[in-house]
């Protein structure tokens, strides 16, 4: 490759933009100080043993891991067939129903969430625990079709025909042919959509009820009155965990090939 | 009724224009019939409406006296073969060409030993347990004609299957596919754009148009007696002169000249148009009133080989004569052209 040292000028910066705030957290996670400060005075780990024992966080951290699994789960069940039915047949409407599904993409989470809070919440009256699922399901469902969406797009449909003059019904096909050819980007989309559930902030914000909070809202609310390192030490807790996925999916799949 | 059989079949996308406009083939039973024509000509559309894989919008289809138009395309059994192969990425060779037969429940000792043996035939026995991408573009091509031909189908369909392959191992490949359709004696049909490879491996040729069947003949047939004008022209007539009907076998071009043609006469209107390749049209010497003659400016010069093209501008427009005699002619120079009265085919 050729090697140009006047984009290092540029880069560098940026990368120090984008890292430092990182590593200050990650440094202030360790400090013996009961307030975050940089740089920190003494060492000690107390504050990581902390994120256990204060402010709920364990059950936010169950809840938040349930609600992404089942709802991402969910939202594969839904999202496999539509993204093939999208790709496949032509339909009148495919057009805005393939828009339609990209919408919650489009339109900012705080919109998504009260709408959803307003639907949910206050004109059905659905239990909070369905509701949350419910509406990280509806989240979760944009990653599912895109993503399947585009490997189905890549995949020749002469496979399937020529599955189909071998014997093969359209639905045997789709489990014998269609779905072993697509495992990895069902497996990226769910990498995706699970990690943007267990991230998201608004729609959970709206959704959640006593003794009913996701995680990052715990987050918040806590970081509201206590300013103290424990804040850090779960969020680099939590930072693990997303690179840990992602070195996952770059490990199986390479994370250009989701983009 | 002929073993494979389509009535009037019609096919339209949109209510706008119809792809395959009221078509007709009967195909006798272990023919190789192709389906020869250019892009958008509805070739493509035919194989697949024989598969199963475009329904008709009209029209009727059978297959050894049985109406299959409305039966779903697993149920037809005809192997076919895919411009792009399509081969399973995620089954090893042996595991693709078994396909078929495990959809037919067989016993899995018979399914080794059948599968086993066409990979024999088709010279692939050492690489069963490879994946198709571990494999060179003729081998895959063969892995798709062993998985077609395997479950035993009434129709071997192949979609221009040499196409993607170059150009000595098209040469190869066919014969090879000559060679197992023969001795399996099934029933082809084989779509291609290129005339060369069709008339080398066809027993009968079906040249479309528009999606029509312009002509249905024997290749030797197509190739010396184009019916129309289209075929003439896809076939490598290049030069076409408007003739006047004077007597048997005797016409007027526009200049005045007289021509004969002794070749079949198919067309009986007053006027027609005379056809002739660039290899029938000789350049010679002293003319004096010779009929069949034409005299021009030779102007651009091409080597091809074993004979110079030459582009002669005549009274009659200009044509595309092929010359094997060892002399050159410059740009400017006047030439004689004889057309041969045998060749001088009417469309």
């Amino acid at each position: 490759m050729r090697k140009n040292n006047s984009l290092k000028l540029i880069v560098i910066p940026v990368f120090i933009f984008l890292f430092l705030p990182l590593f200050i957290i990650i440094v202030t996670s360790f400090g013996e100080k009961p307030t975050i400060q940089f740089p920190i005075e003494g060492f000690t780990l107390d504050w990581y043993a902390n994120v256990f024992r204060v402010g709920g966080f364990l059950d936010s951290f169950w809840l938040s891991l349930r609600i992404a699994i089942l709802a991402t789960l969910l939202a594969l069940l839904v999202g496999i067939p539509a993204a093939y039915a999208i790709s496949r047949y032509k339909f009148p409407g495919r057009q805005v129903l393939k828009q339609f599904f990209l919408s919650p993409t489009i339109i900012p989470g705080v919109v998504v969430g009260f709408s959803l809070f307003q639907f949910i919440v206050i004109t059905m009256q659905i239990p909070l625990f369905t509701g949350l699922l419910l509406g990280h399901f509806i989240i979760s469902l944009p990653y599912i079709i895109r993503v399947v969406g585009s490997s189905l797009e890549q995949l020749d449909v002469s496979l399937e025909e020529a599955s189909w003059t071998l014997g093969c019904t359209k639905q045997e096909t789709f489990f014998k042919v269609v779905l072993p050819n697509i495992s990895s980007g069902i497996y990226a989309s769910f990498m995706l959509a699970f990690i943007n559930s267990f991230n998201n902030i608004p729609v959970s914000q709206f959704l959640t009820g006593p003794g009913l909070t996701a995680l990052p809202t715990t987050l918040m609310s806590y970081i509201e009155y206590n300013y103290n390192p424990t804040v850090s030490a779960l969020s680099v807790m939590l930072m693990l965990l997303t690179i840990g996925l992602m070195v996952l999916i770059e490990k199986t799949l390479g994370l250009a090939s989701i983009s | 009724m002929a073993f494979v059989d389509l009535k009037d079949i019609r096919v339209s996308y949109d209510t706008k224009q119809d792809v395959l406009k009221d078509l007709n083939l009967s195909i006798n039973k272990g023919e190789l019939v192709s389906l020869l024509g250019p892009s958008g000509c509805g070739k493509t559309t035919t194989l697949r409406v024989i598969a199963g894989l475009i329904e008709p919008n009209d029209g009727e289809f059978n297959v050894d006296e049985e109406n299959l138009t409305k039966v779903p395309v697993h149920k037809r059994n005809f192997g076919m073969v895919f411009q792009s192969y399509a081969l399973f990425p995620h089954l090893t060779i042996f595991e693709n060409v078994a396909f078929g037969l495990k959809m037919r429940k067989e016993n899995k000792t018979i399914i080794k030993n059948k599968v086993m043996q066409m990979l024999e035939v088709t010279g692939l026995a050492e690489f069963s347990n490879r994946y198709p991408k571990q494999l060179s573009g003729g081998q895959r091509q063969r892995v798709a004609l062993a998985r077609a031909l395997v479950i035993e189908p009434k129709l071997l369909l192949l979609d221009e299957p040499l196409s993607n392959l170059d150009a000595k191992l098209r040469i190869s490949m066919r014969m090879e596919i000559k060679r197992i359709q023969r001795s399996l004696g099934i029933t082809t049909v084989f779509v291609t754009h290129d005339q060369e490879e069709c008339f080398s491996i066809s027993d009968k040729v079906a040249v479309m148009n528009n999606g029509v069947i312009e002509q249905f003949d024997s290749p030797e047939e197509i190739y010396a007696f184009p019916k129309t004008e289209f075929v003439a022209r896809f076939i490598g007539f290049e030069n076409f002169i408007t003739l006047n009907k004077l007597g048997e076998e005797s016409y007027l071009a526009e200049d005045g000249s007289k021509f004969y043609s002794t070749a079949k006469t198919i067309s009986n209107a007053d006027k027609v148009k005379g056809t002739i390749r660039p290899d029938d049209i000789q350049i010679i010497e002293n003319s004096e009133n010779l009929d069949n003659t034409l005299s021009g400016e030779a102007l651009v010069r091409t080597f091809l080989g074993k004979s110079y093209q030459y582009e002669v501008k005549t009274a009659l427009g200009h044509l595309l004569v092929n010359d094997e005699s060892l002399r050159t002619y410059q740009t400017g120079e006047q030439v004689t052209l004889y057309l041969n009265p045998a060749k001088l085919i009417l469309v």
